[in-house]
């Protein structure tokens, strides 16, 4: 099967830098452009707007049962991309070909309605999806099994939780099945458990032979789903091919990393009422802020957060994770000067030092935690909050020594050898 | 009990046998477009959900439900009976005045509902607008036709009105669906052009409450069309409510023909201003989910 199912050639999406915002303000300023004066003068505006390229000259085929990962940082391009596709918004230059019917799903819950049942919901947000009536009747008990609401089902959304809300959602729209699925970040949806679940559900998907087009950070993820992989930035393709290569380059280049991150508005920062976090830091062995690390540095992972309500023992931890997202450990603050110690209300800054010449050569994300063990309360978890490379430049002194090839092991420690000479090896 | 990794497999079916054939062409479009009613047939239960969502919610969480249906007209004939009726003496050709104010209000504010809806409705979905496809036009026909649920409520009152005040209507009452045909396109084509200015700019839905206002005052609801002089009649058939509105008179309480003249005026405006507006919303359309 090599049939074409998408065809996309020299794509591309221009936007106007504040279109809505400077030139057009409101209808008085457009009645009084009705002046052929006023005419000349807006156009010569309209031509003088800053503009941007938001896709350029993309080209791209995917084959019919193929499952192709679009990666790419922020503002590469990728929501555009989709959106095109989906036929939401349309393209500037250039065309693509789609063979066989779209599914695309770029939220999830889009059209949900808080005043209605979850049952109503499933009817609405499946036809706006695109299912039929009588598709959505066919799934509904499988739906609703998926998204494990059953006893909620005849309750108002709006009195769901967050995570039930998402679930019911994600439910819906991985049922859909459309010959293309077309799929923006939604899996990072949920808690770990049902994340899972989702991926499972998106294996299935993609097993069953249907084209899939998928956006994501997560660099497992698409390794996982996706064997082939496409890399934007700033618009342009950047690489196209077998999923690991993709994403190695895209992970060297750098262009992925986040060395620090920080929640400025309290409201979206996690957390609860007793902890909220502020910020998470990767630092080198001199302190300073990179997401590149030399092997040889000592690598310290910095969080930053506000005990809000004093009187709760708070234990900060972090994990590593590596490509593969093998997590390699769990680190959590022991020393006793916190220990089993209430804490008072106010901002603390920890931070945990994994020792030079310890993680392999790669690219490793940190995902940061604040507990409270008795009894036992996660206040926050956040995942991939930072990711940073490690580089080995194979400086003398470090593990590899003069071995220049591939160095197996998902952790490289310096480890101690001994020799003892025992003389001359027996006669034979 | 399943397991994750088998649930999801179990239900999706082998493509192999429902492969379809279609080819969809994504390019940018040049200029004006046509209308495609095919994609609003394709599109036909999503327009019944959206329709049917705006009924279910519009009456939830409130203490008297679906009375606020009788309840709308009901009051706002009590107070038109005694400011108009009662203090300001305004003739009503021989008819009850609440009944002749009844009469109009019923079509008068399926009217401005329809109107007020489908001007604010692409607004109102714009999360639905930027992150899903599907021919826009339903949006705003879906909230236009959502009034009708309410209409037919009410219908059934100014009936049993209408026969409490012993009046027998006569078998003109058969036009009502065609009245009502006119008044949804009217309100229709209105609430396009409104709806799609209102993406770019939000001044419109400022200006709504003062238009559907203005506007009942230039529609006979409240006093009888031969009020105004006979010199302005021709101009007044420019209202498309105003046929409307006499229209129902005639058809539910027997009173005096419509101007039928006015009336083929009230059509052709009808016709022109919807005409205008499709071509226009289809000409915007494609920039929707940019602007909005």
């Amino acid at each position: 099967m090599s049939e074409t199912a998408l065809r996309v050639q020299n794509l591309g999406k221009k936007y106007h830098l504040g279109a809505t915002r400077q030139v057009a303000v409101n209808l008085r300023d457009q009645i009084a452009r009705l002046s052929l004066r006023g005419l000349l003068k807006y156009a010569e505006r309209v031509e003088k707007r800053p503009t941007f390229w938001a896709l350029k000259d993309v080209s791209f085929e995917i084959k019919r049962g193929e499952v192709v990962g679009v990666i790419g940082g922020n503002g590469a391009g990728k929501s555009t991309l989709l959106k095109i596709l989906s036929q939401i918004t349309e393209p500037t230059k250039g065309w693509a070909e789609i063979h066989g019917r779209v599914g695309s799903l770029l939220e999830v819950g889009t059209g949900f309605n808080p005043e209605l049942t979850g049952r109503e919901n499933i009817f609405l947000n499946g036809a706006i999806l695109g299912m039929r009536r009588r598709e959505i009747i066919r799934k509904f008990d499988e739906i609703v099994e998926f998204a494990e609401v059953e006893r909620f089902l005849d309750t108002a959304v709006k009195h769901y939780s967050s995570g039930m809300h998402t679930k019911l959602a994600f439910s819906v729209a991985a049922h859909l099945e459309p010959e293309i699925l077309i799929v923006d970040e939604v899996l990072a949806v949920g808690d770990s458990n049902f994340q899972r679940k989702c991926l499972n559900k998106m294996e299935a998907v993609s097993g069953a032979g249907r084209t899939v087009l998928f956006v994501s950070h997560n660099m497992a993820t698409v390794l996982r789903l996706c064997p082939r992989c496409i890399m934007l930035h700033q618009g342009q393709v950047l690489a196209d091919g077998p999923s690991e290569e993709v994403t190695r380059t895209y992970l060297q280049s750098g262009l992925g990393m986040t060395a620090v991150r920080e929640w400025t508005d309290p409201v979206l920062a996690p957390g609860n009422h007793v902890a909220r976090l502020v910020s998470v830091r990767v630092l080198d062995e001199a302190g300073a802020n990179t997401a590149t690390m030399e092997i040889q540095s000592a690598v310290g992972v910095e969080l930053t957060f506000d005990a809000l309500e004093p009187g709760h023992v708070l234990v900060p931890s972090v994990r590593i994770f590596n490509e593969g997202t093998v997590c390699l450990f769990h680190g959590q603050d022991n020393e006793p000067e916190w220990c089993r110690k209430p804490r008072p209300r106010g901002r603390y800054q920890c931070t945990m030092w994994i020792p030079g010449n310890f993680l392999a050569e790669g690219v490793f994300t940190a995902c940061a935690g604040l507990a409270t063990l008795v009894p036992e309360k996660l206040h926050f978890y956040e995942p991939d909050a930072i990711s940073f490379q490690v580089v080995d430049r194979m400086l003398p002194g470090g593990t590899r020594g003069d071995f220049q090839g591939n160095y197996p092991g998902v952790v490289r420690p310096k480890l101690k050898w001994t020799t003892e000479p025992l003389g001359a090896p027996p006669q034979r | 009990m399943n397991s994750p990794a088998t649930d999801g497999s179990g239900s999706t079916t082998p493509l192999s046998s429902r492969l379809s054939t279609q080819v969809k062409r994504i390019q940018p479009s040049a200029g004006w477009r046509a209308l495609d009613l095919g994609q609003l047939v394709a599109y036909h239960e999503l327009l019944f959900f959206l329709m049917w969502r705006d009924i279910m919610i519009r009456y939830r969480q409130t203490a008297v439900g679906v009375a606020w249906v009788l309840l709308q007209p009901l009051l706002t004939m009590a107070v038109f009976s005694v400011f108009f009726g009662r203090l300001g003496q305004m003739p009503s050709n021989g008819l009850p005045y609440p009944l002749f104010v009844l009469t109009g209000l019923l079509p008068w504010q399926l009217f401005a509902f329809a109107l007020n809806h489908a001007s604010n409705s692409l607004v109102l979905e714009q999360r639905l607008i930027t992150k899903v496809y599907f021919p826009r036009l339903i949006v705003p026909v879906a909230s236009v036709l959502a009034g009708v649920v309410d209409f037919c409520v009410t219908f059934v009152l100014v009936l049993l009105a209408i026969l409490w005040f012993g009046i027998r209507p006569s078998l003109a009452i058969l036009t009502v669906p065609l009245l009502v045909f006119i008044l949804l396109c009217a309100a229709l084509a209105v609430g396009l052009w409104l709806a799609t200015l209102n993406v770019q700019y939000r001044d419109v839905r400022y200006a709504i409450p003062f238009l559907t206002q203005f506007w009942m005052f230039l529609t006979p609801v409240a006093y009888p069309a031969n009020l105004v002089p006979p010199a302005y009649r021709a101009w007044y058939g420019l209202n498309p409510m105003t046929g409307v509105v006499e229209g129902f008179r005639w058809a539910l309480l027997g009173a005096e023909p419509p101007d039928w003249r006015m009336m083929a005026v009230s059509a052709g405006v009808v016709a022109v201003l919807l005409t205008s507006s499709l071509i226009y919303f289809r000409r915007m359309e494609q920039t929707f989910a940019d602007v909005i």
